[in-house]
């Protein structure tokens, strides 16, 4: 194709993304180095019959004016990655001196909200991810020695946790493990405490937050795998049955190493998808035992009080994330297609 | 692969239980919350027995019957949540609408040029694929406030469409490799322009892969939480947005069941979609992963 036809034909695509995406990102970081204006304060004397005093008060229209006027706010330079909300060097330093243990270190840096919104971010991409491939492996290889007539309806049934939109399937979840619903007073049976609530401990909500990962997305996992089980090729299973190879071993030396390839494409969208984690944190309320990076931008945004360099800036701190994140993959994508002789 | 192994008992017994307890996983959920959203607030979160959700103790008491639409007629008529699906229509529509034409052509030219830069092209559309919706959207605020274009459903659309595109040049793209190249390039030697060929070879073959392409652009539309919930006004919100706002007014005493009802009637469609598109999903979700 020629280079002028190609690019009329790519024209409204890229179009498309280079406005709505790249130049976004680059809004993003001048956003980054910006702060709110602050408020603008005025000394006016107030004169009573006991004499005059000076007051200092703020001057509601003057901000209002300034704020219209420059509404990026004042030039901040990179003060907001390093402060406070972000990734705080400084009380990191002070929390490192003063803490006597790690736990001790780990639980004061909780308090930060950058770190504690990455750790939750981290934690809940590299244990959903896992489990999801073993899940998915496990229902596709069961599912395959169904009968043919059970396998559609399994998969439709499967289908939909994934496809629900994810705030109503973690609502859908949560009505049922909140402390009035029907999870939520098995568990207090089962437990027997009956005050026992998801949302009252941390570590419950993290393994709450989990649970609908994994159950969401485990279905992604089952169709490819499914898919990649009806093309393992006959010829290798039956040599490895003559070989006197057993079911288990039949699966570990030839049906896996087949699907290695699909394993991989599932991490790749995995990582992407759950390191983007939010809805599920507005749908069970969890925010205050976790956050996750999204999360965080959502809240520094809504409200009549947006902080859009805070926001902007957790936004560039999770772009970064990501990259760093795919990393591996471009390399290697980019060595496959040097190989490939271009 | 099946037919020629024999299997033991205990094997069978084993990967059925795990496929049952999966399925019950899977959609118990879902049937457990269309059953309470027939329900009054005091059965389906019920303080002193959760079996009141299934004898509708309260329900009975409180309406006469053991069902009640109170629910439903609370968000729809009283919330006006058909406005928010009407939202949800049009903003769906669109989306689709409009990426398929932009994802098509764009597709088309990334599976027919050999040149480096479709290379490129194609590693930062997955960039962009990765990127959290939300970083893109504290981009858009400010400018599209200094604009005034932030709160109609146009902006959320073309927004959605873009966020859309990484994805659907993806999956056309290798959608388009998979037809031959002789079949357009034959056209383009009996004197066909590349578009006229495009139009009159392409176009007709090509109806399978947008279609599944189409389903989904469709999901990220309809499922889409971060963007319309920051881009829209009040009056222009779409469903799930709107779902999340009932959540902020649960205080009185029955509104969580709007939630509950509006929650059921927006899995609805998704139910309805899988029915009659299974197939489709799943080609659509393997497509990608055949490819590497």
């Amino acid at each position: 194709m020629k280079h002028r036809t190609f690019f009329w034909f790519i024209l409204p695509s890229a179009l498309a993304m280079i406005l709505f995406i790249a130049l976004p990102v680059v809004s993003v970081f001048i956003q980054s180095l910006h702060v709110e204006h602050e408020q603008v304060l005025r000394t006016v004397e107030n004169c009573g019959p006991f004499g005059c005093a000076e007051e200092t008060i703020v001057d509601r229209e003057a901000t209002r004016e300034l704020r219209e006027a420059r509404p990026l706010g004042r030039f901040a330079g990179f003060s907001n990655y390093l402060d406070r909300n972000h990734l705080a060097i400084t009380e990191i330093r002070g929390m490192w001196e003063r803490s006597d243990s790690i736990a001790d270190f780990t639980r004061r840096a909780m308090t930060l909200p950058f770190w504690r919104a990455l750790a939750f971010t981290l934690t809940f991409t590299f244990v959903v991810t896992p489990f999801v491939l073993v899940l998915g492996l496990a229902i596709a290889l069961g599912v395959n020695s169904l009968p043919r007539i059970f396998r559609g309806p399994t998969i439709f049934v499967s289908l939909l946790p994934m496809i629900v939109t994810p705030l109503i399937g973690s609502l859908v979840l949560y009505w049922m493990v909140d402390s009035r619903g029907v999870l939520g007073a098995f568990l207090q049976t089962v437990t027997n405490d009956p005050t026992l609530s998801l949302r009252a401990s941390p570590t419950l909500t993290w393994i709450m937050l989990i649970v609908y990962g994994v159950w969401s997305s485990a279905p992604f996992a089952f169709i490819v795998f499914y898919a990649g089980l009806q093309t393992v090729p006959e010829e290798p299973l039956e040599a490895a049955m003559i070989d006197g190879a057993n079911r288990w071993q039949r699966i570990r030396y030839v049906v896996i190493p087949h699907l290695m390839p699909l394993a991989i494409f599932i991490t790749l969208m995995q990582l992407m998808d759950n390191f983007r984690v939010f809805e599920p944190i507005v749908g069970f309320q969890a925010q205050a035992s976790a956050t996750s990076l999204s999360y965080n931008i959502f809240n520094y945004l809504r409200g009549d009080a947006a902080q859009f360099g805070a926001a902007a800036t957790t936004s560039m701190l999770t772009i970064l994330g990501v990259v760093v994140l795919l990393a591996p993959v471009l390399i290697r994508t980019w060595r496959d297609f040097n190989r490939k002789g271009h | 692969m099946a037919a020629t192994q024999r299997r033991s008992p205990l094997l069978v017994t084993v990967s059925t239980a795990l496929v049952l307890l999966w399925v019950v996983i899977a959609s118990f959920p879902f049937l457990w919350t269309l059953w309470g959203s027939f329900k009054v607030q005091a059965d389906f979160f019920s303080l002193s027995d959760w079996r009141n959700a299934l004898r509708g103790t309260f329900t009975m008491a409180q309406t006469g019957s053991a069902f009640t639409g109170q629910g439903y007629h609370g968000a729809w008529v009283q919330e006006e949540f058909w406005r928010a699906a009407m939202n949800t229509l049009i903003v769906v529509v669109c989306v689709v609408v409009i990426s398929l034409t932009f994802g098509t052509l764009g597709g088309y030219a990334l599976a027919r040029s050999g040149f480096r830069y479709t290379f490129w092209l194609l590693m930062i559309a997955l960039v962009f694929r990765a990127m959290p919706h939300i970083t893109l959207v504290s981009g858009y605020l400010l400018p599209f406030f200094q604009w005034n274009v932030w709160g109609h459903l146009p902006t959320a659309i073309i927004v959605l469409v873009a966020i859309n595109q990484p994805f659907t040049l993806w999956m056309l793209h290798s959608f388009f490799l998979n037809i031959p190249k002789d079949l357009d390039e034959s056209a383009m030697v009996d004197g066909c322009t590349r578009f006229q060929a495009f139009r009159h070879v392409i176009v007709p073959v090509m109806w399978p892969g947008v279609i599944t392409t189409g389903l989904f652009s469709f999901l990220l539309a309809y499922n889409d939480f971060a963007v319309t919930a920051m881009l829209l006004s009040q009056q222009n919100q779409t469903m799930v947005p709107k779902i999340a706002s009932f959540l902020g007014s649960t205080q009185v005493e029955g509104n969580v069941m709007f939630a509950v009802a509006a929650v059921v009637s927006a899995t609805a469609p998704l139910f309805v979609l899988i029915l009659f598109f299974q197939r489709q999903i799943v080609s659509g979700l393997t497509a990608g992963a055949v490819k590497g």
